[in-house]
């Protein structure tokens, strides 16, 4: 194992004091260093929005691109470099909202990355509207009679589309949210996790506590994460009567590198040797 | 002499393929050729017509007065018998009730099924053609295996020598020498110039005219050992390539003007980021879907000003099939270079039209890529965004050195890429990144100038309006009329020299573009100071033929 000290970056952290990132960023190095992962070989991918600023606060690569819009750079980056090591960090609004699509046809693309939504049911950065997923009725500084629309079912969704490793954790459990993660990341194809994590400023519904109140541990039940319909049902478990944390649902896939022989035998296309007379041939078609 | 021969027919009927096939088989025996498509937006139906013109000397320009229709359909013979010469021939099935002297009814559909393939008519009307322009049987056995399977390609040549056998010899037409050349149309160009230059990794969402440049290299991924991918929608397309640039590979992507609308945001992410990125957009007319399958040069303020915020950027019109290849390659290499966008502009016109050219020079092709290994960076702590006096900053791929990391943001950032609030940070970082503007100007080709030495009209057009402008100006002097020409392909940053010297010389400018208001006018006043005194303008979706510029010139002009 690798000290967690190396991923420790000089920038300033401008989260607020008791915000759930923290916890996530931590539990975020002690998996990168349990894995014995060096900083130069990971790559920190993410959109906008306060858990958009992680890669800036943990010294690996990073790429901090547009609001939504972690998800295609991210692929992008493995697609072209097969050894780095990619994880998305950003929040519930940028992965579900503005990143919608992308996030579909990530899960459909199925390259081999880690998406970790930091799940808090709020906009932060922009103070405090719905995000999409927000409780209905849920009152904001934006929708001043409570939301209107229903919350996105983020799992379910994942599950539905496709996607080979959908889990949730919560930051208010680093032990839990470490084996998450390592298991995320060990996972060959695309990884979807929620964290959940309270937004002290302006989430005062979906609390510390309110969290901490409901959540339980599926790895301390008999439940199977291979049955998909079952993975489903559990998908929809929700609020009072508890939140399930743990792998929800995962099948061993195909990724797509796997699907591309010279990419899966062959050097990452960053390494591919080429020369402009090695195109010549491709001419005879127009002879 | 050149000859100009129209095959038209529905969608459906093999036009394409037909067209494809004569052009070929042309191509090696020798002639020049200039062939360009009119397709309707749909897959069935409509109305839809390759024009191919061919002849002893280069041909530029499409041309609107026919020697020969080759009509599968009716409305094919009574939309164009007008532009057919006096003694021209239309050759069509003999079900098609036309009352014209210069019909010559074949049995096509007959003669096909006689050989067991409905679809082979129209190689039925090529044989005709080519017995009626005096051609022989040279060259065609082997364009047809080399296109269908033995099967297909059998009852296509049968059907030929039956149509070939059917007609008589009509116009005398001296004989080509063979020679090496290439027939191909800008989009494969393009796309032969990514693959040349080492694009490794090419993601796309299908647009018309931009479709075929993804085809293309879709079609060489597996034998290049590159990465093609169709994406969910244009944002993905220049995001995910953005990232792949970012690990270090060369990447691109193309669309038309709805697509590039939805590029801009990340645009300007490359613009703060300094990810080097190409991105072609293949115009066609606007606003909104406007005309899917026809040509415009429309985009050109909106490229110019893509983007929110300031940052350096290059812009380069294509002018024809050969500069197609070559400036995708030059494009390459300079958003490498100075680490910034470099758009290229083409449009339907171009992607559609094929053009006999010499064959491209490969050993003329240079990757320069600009990225450092470890030996090159030394011991020294990496910064992305280190200031440098030609505003250039280190690049290295993530991952390849050993305690060197690589930050990008999309906010404001400092020398290592994280965000900062500074304003001495932001001014420097402005400062840097536009200083790479200079070394952008450093590489402007001036545009290409033909016609009088000392003109007294002075013509001014861009990208694909070359071949029709020269054409015209070719025609204007032979009349004696003191007319030439300057055609930007560099755009952005904008080259002055040419045009400050000819300006001066001529007594009169006219900007002649295939868009509403002028773009290149605008853009001229805009870095010079230069007004035009007059405008031919065309934005009916339909290319200016030389003809067309030629006679405008005469009526609106002298």
């Amino acid at each position: 194992m690798v000290d967690t000290k190396i991923y420790d970056s000089k920038d300033e952290i401008a989260w607020c004091p008791g915000c759930g990132n923290f916890s996530i960023l931590e539990a975020l190095k002690q998996t990168l260093a349990e894995m014995n992962l060096k900083p130069h070989e990971v790559v920190i991918a993410s959109g906008i929005g306060q858990a958009a600023k992680t890669p800036h606060y943990i010294n690996t690569n990073g790429f901090n691109g547009l609001h939504g819009r972690a998800v295609p750079p991210a692929q992008g980056i493995k697609i072209a470099n097969k050894d780095l090591k990619v994880i998305i960090h950003s929040g519930d609004g940028d992965s579900y909202g503005e990143g919608g699509n992308h996030l579909l046809h990530g899960i459909r693309r199925n390259v081999d990355i880690t998406h970790v939504v930091h799940f808090n049911q709020i906009y932060g950065l922009t103070k405090g509207q719905a995000s999409p997923t927000t409780a209905r009725g849920h009152k904001t500084t934006m929708q001043f009679d409570g939301s209107k629309n229903e919350p996105l079912q983020t799992l379910l969704f994942a599950i539905a589309s496709g996607c080979g490793f959908v889990a949730r954790s919560f930051s208010g459990n680093k032990e839990h949210l470490v084996k998450t993660l390592k298991q995320a990341i060990k996972y060959k194809g695309y990884a979807l996790v929620d964290v959940l994590q309270p937004c002290v400023v302006f989430n005062h519904i979906n609390t510390f506590s309110w969290y901490k109140e409901r959540v339980y541990d599926l790895g301390s039940t008999d439940y199977d994460p291979t049955d998909k319909i079952q993975a489903m049902k559990k998908a929809m478990e929700w609020g009072d009567d508890g939140i399930p944390i743990g792998i929800i649902y995962k099948e061993n896939k195909e990724t797509y590198i796997d699907k591309i022989d010279y990419l899966r035998e062959g050097p990452s296309l960053v390494d591919r040797k080429w020369d402009p007379k090695d195109a010549e041939k491709y001419m005879e078609d127009y002879k | 002499m050149k000859y100009n021969v129209l095959i038209g027919g529905a969608a459906g009927q093999g036009i394409d393929t037909l067209g494809i096939l004569i052009e070929k088989i042309l191509c090696r025996k020798g002639y020049f050729i200039h062939s360009h498509k009119d397709y309707m937006s749909r897959i069935r139906g409509g109305h839809n017509f390759t024009q191919i013109r061919f002849g002893l000397e280069p041909v530029y320009s499409h041309w609107p007065i026919l020697d020969t229709i080759i009509g599968l359909d009716k409305e094919t013979v009574e939309f164009h018998s007008e532009r057919l010469r006096e003694d021209g021939v239309i050759i069509c099935d003999e079900s098609i009730e036309v009352e014209d002297n210069r019909v010559i009814h074949i049995p096509m559909v007959k003669f096909a099924k006689e050989f067991g393939n409905h679809r082979a008519a129209g190689s039925v009307a090529a044989g005709a053609m080519f017995k009626i322009f005096g051609e022989d049987f040279d060259i065609v056995k082997e364009v047809f295996s080399e296109k269908f399977e033995k099967e297909t390609a059998d009852s296509n040549f049968n059907a030929f020598k039956k149509g070939y056998e059917f007609v008589e010899k009509n116009f005398e037409f001296p004989k080509p020498e063979k020679r090496n050349q290439i027939l191909i149309n800008s989009n494969d160009a393009i796309a032969l110039g990514a693959l040349a230059a080492g694009v490794g990794f090419f993601a796309s969402y299908p647009m018309t005219p931009a479709t075929s440049i993804m085809t293309k290299l879709s079609m060489k991924q597996d034998d290049a050992k590159i990465v093609v991918e169709q994406v969910e929608d244009e944002i993905s397309a220049i995001n995910m390539a953005l990232g792949a640039s970012y690990a270090g590979v060369r990447s691109m992507t193309a669309t038309s003007g709805g697509g590039y609308s939805l590029m801009v945001e990340a645009l300007s992410l490359q613009g703060i980021t300094e990810i080097p990125i190409v991105v072609v957009d293949s115009q066609r007319p606007g606003p909104a879907t406007g005309f899917p399958t026809r040509t415009e040069q429309g985009d050109l303020d909106f490229v110019l000003f893509s983007g929110h915020g300031e940052y350096p950027k290059m812009v380069i019109a294509v002018k024809n099939a050969e500069d197609a290849f070559y400036q995708t390659t030059r494009a390459l290499n300079i958003a490498d270079k100075y680490q910034v966008q470099v758009i290229i502009l083409t449009d339907e016109y171009l992607a559609d039209a094929t053009q006999t050219i010499p064959p491209y020079d490969f050993s003329k092709v240079r990757i320069e890529r600009y990225i450092m290994t470890k030996e090159e960076l030394g011991d020294v702590e990496y910064k992305r965004y280190k200031p440098t006096e030609d505003g250039v900053s280190p690049r290295i791929m993530p991952g390849k050195i050993e305690g060197a990391v690589v930050m990008i943001d999309s906010d404001e950032h400092n020398e290592y890429g994280h965000i900062t609030e500074s304003a001495e940070v932001r001014t420097a970082m402005m400062n840097k990144r536009m200083r790479k503007m200079e070394g952008l100007v450093s590489e402007i080709q001036e545009p290409d100038y033909f016609g009088a030495e000392n003109p007294e009209i002075l013509l001014l057009g861009w990208g694909s309006m070359y071949g029709p402008i020269k054409e015209a100006v070719d025609m204007l002097n032979k009349d004696e009329i003191s007319v030439g020409a300057l055609i930007f392909g560099d755009l952005y940053p904008f080259p002055t020299r040419l045009l400050k010297k000819y300006s001066q010389l001529a007594k009169k400018l006219i900007n002649v573009e295939m868009n509403f208001t002028g773009q290149l006018a605008r853009l001229i006043r805009q870095e010079t100071g230069i007004f035009t005194d007059q405008s031919i303008l065309n934005y009916n979706g339909r290319q200016m033929d030389s003809y067309t510029i030629y006679s405008r010139i005469k009526e609106e002009v002298l």
